[in-house]
């Protein structure tokens, strides 16, 4: 049986994944749509599902640093390693990064985030309209490197999972596991 | 002792007439408000208006004040919020172009705090309030700040779908600072 990520790893990842799958096109819609109470709800939404991402990538990091990862399998070739962990890394940083940006956007445009409504942070940087686009701009651009990225990173789990069939999707999907066990 | 009286009255006179002061400095003054979407206060300001007031600080009760506002010349630190509020459901700047308050008494509170009791004309709406003000007196001038809140809904601010009092709140606070020479 292969070793696989702990129950915490498993379900972090995945509820970090569902929010990301939210927050993305809500995203992109909620700064479509014109002057609206509607936007004004999303837009909120939007930040707060965010913080919640950036607080859930620090936990994951946490928890990461106290439980290792698995190992990978031994029939991984030396450049797929070091692909995985470059990509991983990068994944982390965006993680951070992207909700990061997200913050200094709204400090910029003038509109503080306070988190669900209750918990305010602070303004990291003066009101600036220029900056505040150029900010969002880079907000966006970053969203989009992440989906390539995610999109590299489902891909080769993929591969993993049908061509190599080395387990190491399963470390991520324990009902997968189940089933080559029996 | 008339001569004495008249002599007083006229020292008296004199005296309160050099500490009225009643040249606004416009340029030094600001009308903003803060308002709450989604509980984030966000600030604005009108940045079109003209005051007349009139305030000595030894008889506050003989000050006077009438200020109008272009709700046209709001800021509220977004272009397409601009514009959305200048429409109908907001200011309708159109048919309602002046937006004024006209105090009717001033009274001192103690402690350095005034109140100015008034109406407010908004949106062809007008309604009583009291705005609250401190008095400071600096080299040759007297700044006057205040604030008081408003609910936007009395005046029909922000209606149709803006109505949704759990996005932007109903109650909008309005500041002022004017600077008198």
């Amino acid at each position: 049986m292969n070793p696989r990520y702990t129950r915490t790893a498993v379900a972090l990842h995945w509820l970090v994944f569902g929010l990301i799958l939210a927050n993305f096109p809500l995203g992109l819609y909620m700064a479509d749509l014109h002057f609206s109470p509607l936007q004004l709800r999303l837009l909120s939404y939007h930040k707060w599902i965010g913080v919640t991402v950036f607080l859930l990538a620090a936990a994951r990091l946490s928890w990461r640093a106290a439980h290792t990862p698995p190992p990978l399998p031994a029939s991984m070739p030396e450049w797929e390693r070091h692909a995985a962990h470059g990509l991983h890394f990068l994944l982390y940083l965006l993680l951070f990064a992207i909700p990061l940006t997200g913050w200094l956007t709204s400090s910029a445009k003038g509109i503080q985030t306070i988190y669900l409504g209750l918990v305010p942070l602070p303004d990291l940087i003066g009101k600036d309209k220029a900056l505040g686009q150029l900010l969002g701009e880079v907000h966006s651009g970053l969203n989009f490197a992440l989906l390539a990225l995610v999109g590299i990173h489902a891909g080769a789990a993929l591969k993993h999972h049908f061509l190599d069939r080395d387990g190491v999707l399963a470390r991520m999907l324990p009902f997968l596991a189940k089933e080559t066990t029996r | 002792m008339t001569r004495l009286y008249a002599a007083l009255a006229l020292l008296a006179s004199g005296a309160l007439h050099a500490a009225e002061f009643r040249a606004v400095q416009l340029d030094k003054s600001s009308i903003s408000f803060v308002s709450k979407q989604m509980n984030v206060p966000v600030e604005g300001a009108f940045r079109k208006f003209t005051a007349q007031i009139a305030l000595d600080p030894a008889r506050p009760e003989a000050g006077r004040a009438h200020v109008e506002i272009d709700p046209a010349g709001i800021d509220t630190g977004n272009d397409e919020a601009n514009e959305e509020v200048k429409g109908k459901n907001w200011f309708n700047v159109r048919e309602f172009p002046t937006a004024a308050f006209t105090a009717t008494s001033v009274k001192p509170l103690g402690g350095g705090r005034y109140e100015a009791a008034g109406k407010l004309t908004l949106k062809g709406k007008t309604v009583e309030l009291r705005a609250p003000f401190t008095l400071r007196q600096e080299k040759g001038g007297l700044a006057m700040d205040g604030s008081f809140p408003l609910k936007r809904l009395d005046y029909g601010i922000g209606s149709g779908v803006w109505g949704d009092t759990s996005v932007v709140a109903d109650e909008v606070l309005i500041k002022f600072h004017f600077v008198l020479k």
